[in-house]
């Protein structure tokens, strides 16, 4: 099992070395200087070159590269123009920031989702089918923004139930000490219930926000791959030799129709951790997606490329995770690799 | 038989409803099985066998209903019961054995645990706490070698007989009163088909169990039964007991039935409802299609045509038609598998046993043959012994590990299997395969399907010339030219399996290699596509190599024939020596595997 991840790991090197390579010269070939916009637009042409030279950008393109490869290896993602700290920080404090919402929100998507979809799948054309066909239709053709800002509006300006859509914590509290950088945990182990239902309350509106964009592909995939394995000859013989029908669902049906749902979860998760920048901003949520936009607009080399980086480890190590996962339902794929 | 059936069906009727309006898949059936008996419904697909055999468990589609009719087992009312008293019933007091017994098993649950469910539905709670010991006591009983060993097995490290048996010990494992068996051994070996058969025999005999076993083979009917029941088109048409149906069959549909079964001493032709023989071989579509090839389509159909008998009987012998060269020469092919391949070494790392194999796995290991021009040779042998790798290798679409091919004269044997697909020789080579359905692109159209090898390989260019060359490989084969334009969902199975062999004589091959052509085919069927492949033999002077575990098929079709067994060639000779004087022990062995009626019909 061990040797496995670690082969699996090994196999990733190689793309990790190209995600290198293309970000570096992606982030070069992108207009706009750096130096110009760092120096700010007073400067002084002799201002900007000194800046150039101080930031390594007059060396040709192979010797950056290689400074940059080396400051990697060790562990430097270098530092953000705009706002001097080092990427590698930001990142380590935004990320969890963000896989935090993109979890709660897939955790509540998954509890609707899947139950709808198995409902709807044994029981076709009943109005459970179409409550689910209805609810995912709504869900993923209004956009993100919009389900964002229409939660605002309800549950703070209308009701008041929901605190100001102003990041992760209430201002009066203060952040718990770090240990997985997840509020909702972190509060746990400091035994800080305030905080904790702070946190909660702050998470519970961009969480349903993308709830209710996920639940599509989840509760699509989940119907049809239910309907087509309850359609097969095992469950016909489960049902033959009289198995109540709760374990013909759970038991036969439902395990076999996992597998195409996981890989839709995987493919969701992946996507909403980098892409549900959107949210963040309606919630200002300090998320990785918006650092990296806002580096992006303001051609801010180093977060960009550290941002990329972490994307691809992360994409990496989640789809090891799916195999595993693969591995553990079905035991085909434990042969086949 | 006694007064009171176990299962009394009285003026039952079937609906679907479809998008087509209502369909009555089965009208006014009556069956009735006693305690103890073995009865079988015998028809071809979409008979309603196995239709009424889902009303009786009630485990029909959403879309199906009994609409009419009653269904008594042993005084309950199965149209009437609620669904626990249903389910109640079902695997405890009825149970059933289903087709492709690899689908019928959840393939990611240990097969012990699948057993184990089943007894924990219906077993009384005081005996809960050895669960495990009696489902390892119902592999017990289906004879399946080390059941403690197989309790932890998943379906796909089976083998499709040993699935077979633990879909049995699931039917049996709460000792039903009724078994349904429907197709049990369909797509099985024949000796696995004897050893599944003799096994439900034993264990429902010493059960005193009732069986109703469902199939489209007349002889495996006969041989294990002792009633029958003829169905056609959802409606039993003759019911009668084993050993008179087959002396004296009633009616039509079943002498039909029968006539088609292909069995000992009968040629192809006698295989066609008197009528139709007349007609299949009628002057008209014959002289139409030899006028055409006579008329320029290359020298040598006319050629062969002059020395073929006009009504054309499975050659006698094949001796004097190897003059000269033969047209495919094997010799000492070898093919080997890695067995420690990287799927391996990942199974490995996840799997619990070790390797016990050797490195390599040989398939096929150093057998040598050849086809004369113009003869067909049946290569015979079950599942995994190498028949269909050896036809692959010729067909390049594998590369042999060592060996000769020879194909009319050249060394097709060092040729990359992706650079043929390109040369001159592929077109001399064709392949029908099992599947009719599967082997055609669903979004074809039979007319397109049958184009297809002539717009890769062939010369004719032109939406007209390739237009009608479709048309007259179709009068060819007996297609009607409205059927053209349909696709393969809107033809019925033998029109399929035409469309297929249009396909692979269309650019006037040498060698033919039919996979297993009318396996999926209901023996009618097969019949007129036997009789059809064999016309057009003879007609265009092609070779075939047949590829079949059909010893009856084989005998009708080949003028000799290969057994093959684990890779090499174990007996080889003409079709009706080796058939009717076999001299291994396993050829025996395959031919008293196959089920035979009591009687020869005429």
């Amino acid at each position: 099992m061990l040797t496995m991840i670690g082969k699996r790991l090994m196999f990733a090197i190689p793309s990790l070395i190209g995600v290198v390579i293309v970000t570096f010269l992606l982030t070069r070939a992108l207009p706009g200087d750096p130096a110009a916009y760092f120096a700010g637009p007073a400067a002084t042409k002799e201002a900007v070159e000194q800046i150039r030279k101080k930031l390594g950008l007059d060396r040709p393109l192979i010797e950056q590269f290689f400074r940059y490869t080396n400051d990697l290896a060790h562990g430097d993602f270098g530092n953000s123009l705009t706002t001097g700290q080092p990427v590698a920080a930001e990142i380590r404090n935004r990320l969890p920031a963000s896989a935090e919402l993109t979890l709660l929100g897939l955790i509540v998507s998954v509890v609707i989702a899947i139950p709808l979809g198995v409902l709807a799948a044994t029981r076709p054309g009943s109005w459970v089918d179409h409550l689910c066909r209805v609810t995912t239709t709504a869900g993923v053709s209004l956009p993100v923004f919009f389900t964002g800002l229409v939660l605002v509006y309800v549950f703070y300006f209308r009701l008041g139930w929901s605190p100001a859509p102003l990041g992760r914590l209430d201002v009066f509290y203060s952040a718990p000490p770090t240990v997985t950088g997840f509020y909702l945990i972190d509060t746990l182990i400091a035994r800080d219930f305030e905080a904790f239902r702070s946190a909660l309350s702050q998470l519970i509106l961009p969480a349903t926000t993308l709830a209710i964009f996920s639940l599509a592909p989840i509760a699509r995939m989940t119907r049809a791959s239910m309907l087509a394995v309850l359609a097969s000859e095992f469950v016909r013989t489960a049902r033959a030799s009289g198995l109540s029908p709760a374990t013909v669902i759970v038991t036969y049906a439902f395990r076999n129709a996992m597998l195409p749902v996981i890989t839709t979860l995987s493919m969701v998760f992946s996507f909403l951790l980098g892409a549900n920048v959107l949210v963040e901003k309606v919630f200002a949520w300090p998320g990785i997606g918006s650092y990296a936009v806002e580096a992006l607009i303001s051609s801010d080399f180093a977060p960009v490329q550290g941002f990329v980086l972490t994307m691809a480890v992360m994409y990496v190590l989640l789809n090891l995770v799916i195999d595993i996962l693969y591995g553990v339902i079905d035991p085909r794929v434990r042969l086949e690799g | 038989m006694t007064a009171q059936p176990l299962l009394d069906v009285q003026d039952l009727t079937v609906e679907f409803t479809t998008r087509r309006g209502i369909v009555q898949a089965v009208q006014h059936v009556n069956i009735s099985v006693a305690k103890g008996e073995t009865l079988a419904i015998v028809g071809e697909s979409g008979s309603g066998k196995s239709v009424t055999s889902y009303a009786v468990m009630r485990i029909l589609d959403r879309a199906g209903k009994i609409a009419e009719g009653s269904v008594m087992f042993s005084g309950i009312d199965v149209k009437a019961a609620t669904e626990d008293q249903m389910r109640d019933l079902r695997g405890r007091e009825v149970s059933m054995i289903f087709q492709n017994p690899r689908a019928a098993l959840n393939p990611i649950r240990k097969v012990g645990d699948q057993i184990e469910d089943v007894l924990r539905t219906h077993v009384q709670q005081a005996q809960v706490a050895d669960h495990g010991e009696k489902a390892i006591e119902a592999l017990e009983q289906v004879k399946i070698a080390r059941p403690r060993e197989r309790y932890h097995a998943y379906p796909f490290e089976l083998s499709g007989g040993m699935c077979q048996r633990v879909v049995i010990a699931l039917a049996l494992a709460c000792n039903p009163q009724l078994l349904i068996a429907d197709e049990p051994t369909t797509g099985l070996d024949v000796t696995t088909q004897k050893a599944v058969m003799d096994l439900i025999v034993e264990l429902t005999k010493r059960r005193a169990m009732s069986t109703i076993l469902i199939t489209h083979d007349l002889g495996l009917a006969a041989a294990y039964c002792d009633r029958v029941v003829v169905m056609e088109k959802g409606r039993v048409v003759e019911t009668a007991k084993a050993a008179d149906i087959f002396a004296n069959p009633q009616h039509p549909y079943t002498k039909k039935l029968m006539r088609a079964t292909p069995r000992l001493g009968v040629s192809l032709r006698d295989l066609l409802p008197e009528e139709e023989t007349v007609s299949f071989a009628s002057p008209r579509v014959r002289g139409e299609a030899d006028a055409q090839s006579a008329a320029g389509e290359g020298g040598s159909p006319s050629t062969v045509l002059a020395e073929s008998p006009p009504h054309p009987d499975p050659l006698p012998a094949s001796g004097e038609r190897e003059k000269g060269k033969p047209l495919l020469l094997i010799e000492k092919l070898v093919k080997e598998y890695p067995r420690q391949g990287a799927t391996a070494t990942l199974g490995k790392l996840f799997g619990r046993k070790p390797p016990v194999e050797p490195d390599v796995f040989r398939a096929v290991d150093g057998i040598s043959f050849s086809i004369g021009h113009g003869e067909s040779v049946g290569l015979v042998g079950e599942s995994g012994c190498g028949k269909s790798t050896t036809s692959m290798m010729v067909m390049r679409l594998l590369d042999q590990t060592s060996g000769l091919i020879q194909f009319d004269g050249e060394d097709i044997g060092g040729i990359q299997p992706a650079a043929f697909a390109r040369l001159p020789q592929r077109s001399r080579i064709q392949m029908v395969f099992q599947d009719p359905t599967d082997s055609l692109n669903p979004r074809f159209t039979a007319a397109r399907a049958i184009a297809d090898p002539i717009m890769q390989l062939g010369d004719i260019k032109g939406r007209d010339a390739l237009r009608a060359r479709c048309e007259e490989l179709a009068t060819m084969v007996g297609l009607p030219h409205n059927l053209l334009d349909r696709f393969p969902h809107q033809l019925s199975g033998g029109q399929k399996a035409r469309v297929g062999i249009a396909r692979a004589i269309a650019l006037h091959p040498k060698l033919v290699i039919l996979d297993e052509p009318t396996a999926a085919l209901d023996v009618s069927v097969q019949a007129v596509v036997l009789n059809l492949l064999q016309d057009l033999k003879a007609r265009l002077g092609m070779s075939y190599l047949f590829v079949s575990h059909d010893l009856n098929v084989v005998r009708l079709l080949c003028d000799r024939v290969i057994v093959m067994r684990t890779g090499r060639i174990v007996e080889e000779g003409s079709s009706e020596k080796v058939l009717s004087d076999p001299q291994d022990d396993y050829t025996k062995e395959l031919l008293t595997a196959i089920p035979h009626p009591p009687l020869p019909v005429h």
